[in-house]
């Protein structure tokens, strides 16, 4: 599912002003919060390269956080993104950052927490609207945010490959196949992204998987469709 | 995928090899990919046409100026002069194309809602030209539709071969990518032939390399806004150039990888960070300030 549509170059569909510094902006920011999948008390932006240049004139803060609010691309709520967040609680800060020279210079670490949980997600905005989400935590991973189908998973197990085996053996069982997986492992943990193919991956079904011993939880992108 | 491509060469195999436009050829590869049928992909692109005829209604009735550089109310401005053709040099279709594309850029410039064709700093150019020139030849939907595809297909092969990304680029893979496109896509309407639409594509593009991104302050409005107009121009004129039989000597995949040989030497103030250019002048560096960023030198 690497290959680009029609619609990333005829598209998105926006609120200006920058499909890189707005929209991608805002992708993102969907993006980490279909990862955290809870609503988050505080958010962090880092921001790198020229988002950290030029990011107040192009509304990239509001449509970061607008993203985190799971606010589309089109949603003209984006311009009133501060605002809305501090009715909903949600604290935020942005900072200006040099994450390292090999990041796409649109790129952003975003963190959420709510007092519990927390989570890291690096991604960057590489032109048209188009994203890669690129770390999660300490995981190096790769997803590629295209107009179109989301049918990817993201599983965090136990190092111990015979999760994955049950994973993919249960996503089979429900009549959806899997087209291909890349797993990266930090200490203990291992994180997985599976492709899928057919059909979407319905939310009770995700439950069902994350029921299995030794699975840290199941993240579905697919509903991160609706959000365009 | 049968109808996969990622370089000018593959998509002109591809029309070649099942005797149809780059356009059928486009919506083949998307109904394909997105596991969709044809016109399902139309509706979509329909929709892609809907919300820009809506950005350049609201854009040419408009007066309201932006915040940061008071950038706005220019389409209305040269739509206006419509009434006074005698007195320009430009005819209706170009004065009509500049104006749709300066009110897409402007709705951009203050939030307005557009599509990012290829992206939001070059979304003017597009609607510019197809508009305009759809109807200046009264063209029906249909074939409005078949250029907004065949754009498309350029634009694909630019952002798999090298970069739609002005922070990674400059302003040639902005404007410069939306005036090859646009150039591409009405060179179909006008029954060019694939090759027809690649040479217009190639001479559009060539004209554009090196072009630097150096926004006042960072934002979209200038030089993009003015930027897009012109690139109308470009466009209809790459496109009268094919159309008249002339041929790029260098090919399209060529002229893109002279695109990303360029980006891969321009430096990072050229590429939108607002460090260099027109942006560092003393009138760019008056809007850093009123934007409260900060002035590094003054050329």
């Amino acid at each position: 599912m690497g290959s680009l549509s029609i619609f990333d170059i005829a598209g998105p569909i926006m609120v200006g002003p920058s499909s890189s510094h707005t929209a991608g902006a805002c992708k993102i920011g969907q993006f980490a919060r279909a990862l955290y999948n809870k609503t988050p008390k505080k958010v962090l932006f880092y921001l790198h390269g020229s988002f950290g240049e030029v990011y107040k004139g192009h509304a990239t803060d509001r449509a970061l956080l607008g993203g985190v609010m799971k606010f589309k691309t089109s949603d003209p709520q984006i311009k009133k993104s501060f605002e809305i967040a501090q009715e909903k609680n949600i604290e935020y800060k942005f900072i200006k950052k040099d994450l390292g020279e090999n990041w796409h210079p649109n790129t952003v670490k975003i963190i959420l927490e709510n007092g519990k949980y927390k989570m890291s997600v690096i991604g960057s905005s590489i032109g048209g609207g188009m994203i890669e989400i690129l770390q999660i935590d300490n995981f190096q991973v790769k997803i590629k945010g295209r107009a179109g189908r989301y049918l990817s998973l993201v599983v965090c197990y136990e190092k111990n490959k015979k999760i994955l085996e049950k994973l993919t053996e249960k996503i089979k069982d429900l009549g959806i196949g899997v087209a291909e997986v890349e797993s990266t492992s930090y200490k203990n943990q291992t994180l997985s992204v599976i492709g899928l193919e057919g059909r979407r991956i319905l939310l009770p079904e995700v439950l069902d998987l994350e029921k299995i011993s030794g699975v840290i939880f199941v993240r579905a992108l697919s509903k991160l469709q609706k959000q365009q | 995928m049968k109808y996969e491509f990622k370089t000018a060469e593959e998509l002109i195999g591809l029309t070649k090899k099942y005797k149809i436009e780059i356009s059928e050829v486009a919506k083949m590869y998307e109904s394909e990919r997105a596991n969709k049928s044809v016109a399902f992909v139309r509706g979509q692109m329909k929709t892609v046409r809907d919300v820009m005829y809506e950005a350049v209604r609201k854009g040419i009735k408009s007066t309201h100026r932006s915040e940061w550089t008071g950038s706005g109310g220019d389409a209305y401005k040269l739509y206006n002069s419509l009434k006074k053709l005698g007195s320009m040099m430009g005819n209706k279709v170009t004065i009509r194309a500049m104006s749709y594309a300066l009110a897409v850029s402007e709705q951009n410039a203050v939030m307005g809602k557009i599509v990012a064709f290829p992206t939001a700093g070059g979304a003017g150019v597009i609607p510019g030209v197809l508009f305009s020139c759809a109807e200046h030849f009264h063209a029906g939907k249909r074939r409005l539709l078949k250029g907004m595809f065949t754009a498309s297909a350029i634009g694909l092969i630019i952002a798999e071969r090298a970069s739609l990304s002005a922070a990674k680029a400059g302003c040639q893979a902005e404007v410069g990518a939306a005036v090859a496109m646009a150039a591409a896509g009405l060179t179909e309407m006008r029954s060019g032939t694939p090759e027809q639409c690649l040479d217009a594509a190639a001479i559009g593009l060539k004209s554009y390399l090196g072009l630097v991104c150096d926004p006042l302050g960072g934002l979209v409005e200038v030089p993009c806004i003015k930027r897009n107009a012109i690139g109308t121009m470009a466009a209809i004129g790459a496109s009268d150039m094919a159309m008249s039989g002339i041929k790029s000597k260098v090919p399209f995949d060529q002229v893109v990888s002279s695109m990303n040989n360029i980006a891969k030497n321009m430096s990072s103030k050229f590429r939108e960070t607002a460090l260099g250019s027109l942006a560092i002048t003393k009138t760019g560096n008056d809007v850093k300030r009123k934007l409260g960023l900060k002035v590094t030198e003054e050329i």
